[in-house]
């Protein structure tokens, strides 16, 4: 089960819960997970970056999950 | 650590391929274009920092002759605008669009309420006053603190701070922020020190040399070319297209060579005016910004106000911090809260802290993206709250930041847990850096602090051509700033096998390669290198088939190998090698022109860490400050052109120094900036500095194939904070408030 933990900001959405265990073989699957259970967190995925194991992707799609995957979600950073 | 590998091309030094045309005045910028029938452009702007339109009329101006072209915000399309801008500072499309041309409301002295296009330079600007505009004034707000109290002036009435549940009143916060760990509360009891300071950080400007500046040549079915200066022409195409209702296939981008951005290029002015006005007047049109237009109306970085409380025991262990910090926006939503709130720790061990940062509208230009955005104001607070404590605790302020410094495993600030990062090898680089290790100059002090950014990936394309006699053409979509180029070049080169000087790097338009994001973010090296890398590595694949195809081998019997094809260990084959140039000759016997291609949305960039130091002496009876020396130490991950890696950290080092030394916009009253040219807005030249030295560390980031981390953001966070630690250290008083200017110090030098 991949540890998901999710921003503060979330969890007017999520009813208060910002870490949670999901179990997905990777990243498609794990969002799919988030959003079945709390639709409206569809748009802020869309928007945000995510952490698998330490690696950031600002833009996530297939990434395999391991069972002690460490999923954090971020704003999305540019730079200058 | 990573071991060093043995590179033959990656690690040198060669001249960059656009050094010869930039020194000799052949490079062609954004203002050298020119076309047959062009006319010129110019643009009116608000002489109030915030006011109602409550009319446009612009008879005027077409009535006068050689006047071609008049518009203003009613000739837009109207309706909202999907999407947004890349970059920290972007903001929605909407609101860009709304700077680029005021609708019902004028935001900041300088906001374009309309333009016009005539046969010279000199008709447009007479142009331009025979257009009448009727305002409304009203007043402005100017400072982030005033801005945010609940009976400020609104910039937008229609402003609500974005939370989970919509706030009764709307107010001039656009955005906050919030990261938390621990129990700050019981992180400071267990402090035996504590440290509180409130410091500010003035607006800043890029400083970029060239002005912005483009040409459109729209034709009468509304399609045509833009040629511009910008740091990202698919997404130039794609904000003009969309604030003008055009299909994006409909105008071609021609990114011209720049003369710096540094995020200040990510976002359009003149380019969805001059695309109208070349399409209402049917001919090309060229648009300039002056030097106090780009003051006055492009977007500089945020000033800030940053609370600052950080406790730490005897051993040096920090306990706790609490910042919070106020960004300015400028007119639009848009200053960048979020990276500040995340970089602002993250070169640390923090088992308790608490970042709350704001978003704050106020009447002056909208922001824009500036090196590592967020980041400087941020770690200047606590770099510098860090030092006091240093100071309390009577230790050496890199010995501090080693006890503390984050590593491979440690929990980010913003959440996940680092992979491999340098951060503890550039404090141990500097601590044993002989300019470290020289005494400091009687009058002097020396100042410390360490940098960071995270770096980005994002999406880039390339092509590479083998030429029909084996040289190699690298098509590639990212404009080059500092020399990416040349680092194309070498990671092709190195990919290949073959010497650099047998590569050339060409950046093509937005009709002749696939999509590339922006240069910025310090994503070039680490992204489009990843795609030149992965072109290459097509390249060589389509080689060994074709030499397996002439030697009648399975592909997998053949390898290459310094830039030939060989039979495989093993493989029993009386065969002479075929180098590039000898497969490329017989390339139409053996399937036709020889390429390899690749398109990506990079990952997994690595984040860079920086410890710079400097020697600064203050004269106690004018205030003035000298940089007697300054050093920069980074991780680069992989240095693929060392010189142009230094010359991020020294440009970088540069523009910190100068943003804490003398850079600040100074409005009156009425919200009018008083300083909008080099002459008052004081940036650093080359007698204000000493040789800044530099040691690249590196540590490799095990996501690119040559360990590239990215090294463009991460100089200029460092400097503001070493620069305030080292003038502190000299007056024996902190410096909370920069510019460290002479008139500021002299306050605090003769203050109790």
């Amino acid at each position: 089960m991949a540890q998901v933990t999710l921003p503060e900001d979330w969890t007017a959405l999520t009813g208060g819960i910002r870490v949670l265990e999901i179990n997905a073989e990777n990243y498609r699957d794990l969002r799919s997970s988030l959003t079945q259970r709390w639709p409206d967190l569809g748009t802020v995925l869309e928007r945000c970056a995510v952490a698998i194991d330490g690696q950031i992707y600002q833009d996530a799609f297939m990434e395999e999950l391991a069972a002690d995957s460490e999923v954090f979600f971020m704003p999305r950073i540019e730079g200058g | 650590m990573a071991e060093a590998v043995d590179y033959k091309q990656i690690g040198s030094r060669p001249v960059r391929p656009d050094g010869l045309d930039k020194v000799t005045g052949r490079a062609q910028f954004g203002a050298d274009t020119v076309l047959p029938n062009m006319i010129h452009g110019k643009v009116l702007r608000s002489p109030h920092a915030h006011a109602k339109i409550l009319s446009v009329d612009v008879s005027g101006a077409l009535a006068l002759p050689g006047v071609f072209a008049a518009i203003s915000g009613a000739d837009f399309p109207g309706g909202g605008i999907e999407g947004e801008v890349g970059g920290e500072g972007g903001g929605t499309l909407d609101d860009v669009a709304k700077n680029v041309m005021a609708r019902d409301k004028v935001l900041y002295h300088g906001h374009a309420v309309a333009a016009v296009a005539a046969a010279t330079p000199m008709a447009a600007e007479a142009a331009l006053a025979a257009i009448k505009v009727e305002y409304e004034p009203l007043a402005p707000v100017l400072d982030v603190l005033q801005a945010m109290q609940p009976d400020a002036t609104l910039v937008d009435e229609n402003n609500y701070t974005k939370l989970p549940e919509k706030p009764e009143h709307p107010s001039n916060v656009a955005n906050q922020g919030r990261l938390e760990r621990g129990s700050i509360e019981e992180g400071f009891a267990a402090a035996d020190v504590v440290v509180e300071r409130e410091f500010k950080c003035p607006m800043a400007h890029q400083g970029y040399i060239e002005p912005q500046a483009c040409v459109a040549s729209i034709d009468e079915q509304g399609r045509g070319t833009l040629w511009c200066s910008t740091q990202g022409h698919f997404e130039f195409r794609a904000a003009t297209s969309k604030m003008l209702g055009k299909d994006l296939s409909d105008l071609k981008v021609v990114p011209k060579e720049i003369g710096g951005g540094f995020g200040g290029k990510t976002v359009v002015y003149l380019e969805p005016l001059a695309v109208l006005l070349s399409e209402k007047s049917g001919r090309p049109v060229k648009m300039a910004l002056n030097r106090e237009e780009v003051f006055r109306a492009t977007g500089p970085a945020s000033a800030s106000v940053a609370r600052i409380k950080v406790g730490a025991k005897r051993d040096g262990t920090i306990t706790a911090a609490h910042a919070w910090i106020a960004y300015e926006a400028g007119a639009f939503a848009g200053a960048p809260y979020m990276p500040g709130a995340m970089a602002i720790f993250a070169p640390y061990q923090l088992e308790n802290f608490l970042v709350e940062t704001f978003d704050v509208l106020v009447n002056k230009p909208k922001v824009a993206a500036y090196r590592a955005p967020g980041a400087p104001q941020s770690m200047h607070a606590f770099e510098c709250a860090l030092d006091e404590i240093a100071q309390l605790l009577q230790t050496d302020p890199i010995d501090l930041r080693l006890h503390n410094a984050a590593e491979e495993g440690t929990q980010a600030p913003y959440g996940p847990k680092f992979p491999p990062i340098g951060f503890k090898a550039c404090l141990e680089a500097a601590k044993s850096h002989p300019n470290y290790l020289a005494p400091v100059p009687e009058g002097a002090g020396r100042g410390v602090a360490a940098g960071f950014w995270f770096n980005v990936g994002l999406q880039s394309s390339a092509e590479v051509h083998i030429n029909e006699n084996g040289t190699v053409m690298v098509i590639e979509g990212s404009p080059d700033i500092g020399g990416s180029r040349a680092s194309m070049c070498l990671m092709a080169a190195e990919t290949l096998g073959i010497e650099y000087e047998q590569v050339r790097a060409q950046v093509a338009d937005t009709d002749s390669t696939g999509f590339c994001n922006v240069t910025g973010g310090s994503r070039t090296t680490f992204a489009t290198g990843m795609a030149v890398t992965r072109a290459c590595e097509d390249v060589i694949a389509e080689c060994k088939k074709r030499a397996a195809m002439t030697w009648g081998l399975d592909e997998d019997q053949v390898e290459w190998e310094d830039g030939q094809a060989v039979p495989g260990p093993g493989v029993n084959a009386d065969v002479k090698a075929l180098s590039l140039a000898d497969l490329a000759r017989k390339a139409a016997k053996t399937g036709g022109p020889i390429l390899g291609r690749a398109s990506l949305n990079a990952q997994g960039a690595g984040a860079s860490f920086s410890v710079n130091f400097g020697d600064l002496r203050v004269d106690q009876e004018t205030g003035k400050v000298d940089v007697l020396s300054y050093t920069a130490v980074q991780d680069a991950g992989k240095a693929i052109h060392p010189a142009y890696v230094e010359g991020q950290m020294q440009g970088g080092a540069a523009q910190g120094l100068g943003w804490a030394l003398n850079e600040e916009y100074i409005y009156n009253e009425e919200g009018v900036l008083e300083n909008p040219g080099f002459l008052d807005y004081r940036i650093p030249v080359c007698s204000d500095l000493p040789m800044i030295d530099t040691e690249i560390v590196e540590v490799a980031n095990p996501s690119h194939p040559y360990g590239v981390r990215g090294v463009g953001e991460t100089p200029i966070v460092a400097p503001l904070a070493v620069a305030t630690n080292a003038v502190s250290r000299a007056i024996d008083k902190r410096v909370t408030e920069l510019p460290l200017s002479p008139p500021n110090l002299l306050e605090v030098i003769d203050g109790d």
